[in-house]
């Protein structure tokens, strides 16, 4: 009765969400909110993606900036190739991640540790270099775009982007929050506190790795389709950024893991940071803030944000018969 | 196009880069290979290194190696107070420290990295010496003199550190609380004073590797990305913990990436460690030597 009356919070917060991001598009004129809106919404869902693998299962993925990438130019080669609308590439890219986190996984997750993040950054170089070696798509000078003409109700491009990655974020907190409360939710955090012990138990630790890596990495992959249209440019080295791995990393665990929560609030707090501190000062500090932040947290307090917050929910929980 | 004498110049060139690759990363070998600390600010640690060589260069006229050893004493202390940070935050509460230690290690090795920008900027930076620019001929091919520098002290410092481990008493010491922690606490030692003097020497060595870092080749703050693979490259390779290992798999490395970058250019040359360093994990996982 209490998860069902709490879905139906959620899924209410969900919809005034998307219809107050939609009226925002329609009322609003300056672009510049949804320059900068867009950019916390991209690390928003990216941070909640990389939790399901990186928070509930405990697997470090230092390679979000190769899903990012591989999102980023699914959608160019589309583009480029056949003209396929922003759906289509969106969608595409998903699936490409979703093949690629298979291909990894099977590949990396027999790995314990810190052997897994050394393995993710190195696919990430690895197909950083093959995209800088593929002339159809630019090579290392990258590739120019124009953007094709908007569609109704939004009037510009930016404002329809903004709306798109809006919805991925809810996709995203949707698919996180879903695994969260099943069953598998509860194998990958069986398997983070121990995972002998889970595998002995009967929970199918490698299938249950597998299937969060690939929709980890199918989510990922969607959020980087966009990017192209949104810099109507794409280069590997900015595509293929490790900036895009910190990040995710670091606005989750600073957000705390252990609720789907705890990635947003994270994202929001580092992301609108961010954006503040570029247009202020500049671009080398905001990535000095977010490593002092991630260090900063991950020796103090290591539950994140909602972890600090906790016991008083505890408090409440406990009032409440 | 392609012929005997290309193909033994990269060899030789290879074999010579392979024994630099093994001086920055034999630090490496005992932190992450024998104490088991997840590491990824290593390179980090290395390319700042290199940044103090520079500036010693820069402001006081003095020879890179010596700059090199001037350090050393400094990145001692700081491998020290960098593992007991580790040690009271991590190993200590012992549970969940392998996510959080890893990210911790990420985080310090960005930090390092904007921090070096914010001073120096992105430009590439390198140091003077009378043996940098000027190169021996044999026949067709060259060899720069800054490359055979290189190896010398490489091969050096590799062979004393293998040296060091494997004859001391202090060595010893190290190598046995990488084997069994417990036993030598049992044994009236304290193994986390020793495993805090490992990664003082394992970080001290990066004085001498980053002057050599910055002697074969100009530096720029990033760096230390492509050296993650080469450096977890040869220490994977190697077997984790293995000096002697090190030293082949470094050369194996080295020769893979001058045999690549002859025959397909350079524009595939950052894959190469990171591709070597995934088929061994993928394939053999304990290295060539592992125990």
């Amino acid at each position: 009765m209490m998860k069902h009356r709490n879905s139906i919070a959620f899924w209410a917060g969900v919809a005034i969400f998307l219809v107050a991001v939609l009226s925002m598009t329609q009322i609003v004129r300056n672009e510049y909110p949804f320059f900068a809106g867009y950019v916390i919404l991209q690390f928003i869902a990216l941070a909640v993606a990389w939790s399901i693998l990186g928070g509930y299962a405990g697997y470090v993925n230092f390679g979000t900036n190769a899903f990012f990438g591989v999102g980023v130019y699914t959608a160019v080669a589309l583009f480029k190739a056949t003209g396929a609308p922003l759906v289509v590439q969106i969608a595409a890219a998903a699936v490409i991640g979703m093949l690629l986190g298979f291909g990894v996984g099977l590949l990396t997750l027999r790995m314990r540790g810190i052997f897994f993040s050394i393995a993710t950054i190195a696919l990430a170089i690895i197909i950083e270099t093959f995209v800088m070696n593929w002339r159809f798509v630019g090579g290392a000078a990258g590739i120019q775009l124009q953007r094709p003409p908007v569609t109704a109700p939004f009037d510009s491009y930016v404002k329809m982007l903004f709306f798109v990655q809006a919805i991925l974020v809810v996709i995203a907190v949707g698919i996180a929050r879903y695994i969260q409360n099943s069953r598998m939710g509860r194998g990958l955090q069986a398997l983070r506190d121990d995972e002998l012990a889970a595998e002995c138990t009967g929970v199918p630790t490698l299938k249950l790795k597998l299937v969060a890596c690939m929709i980890s990495g199918a989510l990922m992959s969607a959020v980087g389709a966009p990017a192209a249209m949104y810099l109507q440019y794409a280069d590997p080295s900015s595509a293929f950024n490790l900036t895009y791995s910190v990040s995710a990393l670091a606005m989750s665990l600073i957000g705390g893991t252990a609720h789907w929560i705890g990635p947003v609030l994270g994202a929001i707090l580092l992301g609108s940071t961010q954006q503040f501190l570029a247009v202020t000062i500049s671009s080398e500090i905001n990535v000095l803030v977010l490593g002092i932040m991630l260090v900063l947290f991950v020796v103090g307090a290591p539950k994140g944000i909602i972890g600090l917050l906790r016991p008083r929910y505890r408090l409440r929980a406990g009032g409440k018969p | 196009m392609f012929s005997m004498d290309l193909l033994l110049g990269a060899v030789v060139l290879g074999v010579l880069l392979g024994c630099f690759y093994a001086a920055v990363s034999v630090g490496l070998s005992v932190s992450f290979g024998l104490l088991d600390v997840p590491h990824v600010a290593h390179p980090a640690f290395l390319v700042l290194a290199a940044y103090g060589v520079y500036q010693l260069n820069e402001s006081y006229d003095i020879d890179p190696l010596l700059a090199g050893l001037a350090i050393t004493p400094l990145f001692f202390v700081f491998g020290l107070l960098a593992y007991r940070v580790y040690y009271e935050t991590f190993e200590r509460r012992g549970s969940d420290a392998g996510v959080r230690g890893i990210a911790f290690f990420f985080g310090i090795a960005f930090i390092i990295e904007v921090l070096i920008i914010l001073q120096f900027g992105v430009d590439q930076r390198s140091v003077s010496a009378t043996y940098i620019g000027k190169s021996w001929r044999f026949g067709e091919f060259r060899i720069p003199i800054r490359q055979l520098v290189a190896f010398a002290v490489a091969l050096a410092l590799t062979v004393l550190l293998a040296v060091y481990l494997s004859k001391t008493f202090m060595g010893r010491a190290i190598r046995a609380v990488a084997q069994d922690e417990e036993a030598l606490r049992l044994m009236g030692a304290n193994p986390v004073r020793i495993k805090q003097f490992a990664f003082g020497i394992a970080t001290a060595v990066l004085g001498i590797a980053g002057a050599l870092l910055i002697i074969v080749a100009p530096i720029e703050p990033t760096l230390d990305r492509a050296y993650i693979g080469r450096t977890f490259c040869v220490v994977v390779m190697a077997g984790l913990g293995s000096i002697s290992g090190t030293l082949i798999a470094a050369i194996i490395l080295g020769v893979a990436e001058t045999i690549v970058l002859t025959m397909f250019g350079a524009s595939w040359a950052p894959a190469i460690s990171f591709a070597m360093l995934l088929a061994v994990l993928a394939v053999r996982p304990q290295g060539l030597l592992g125990r």
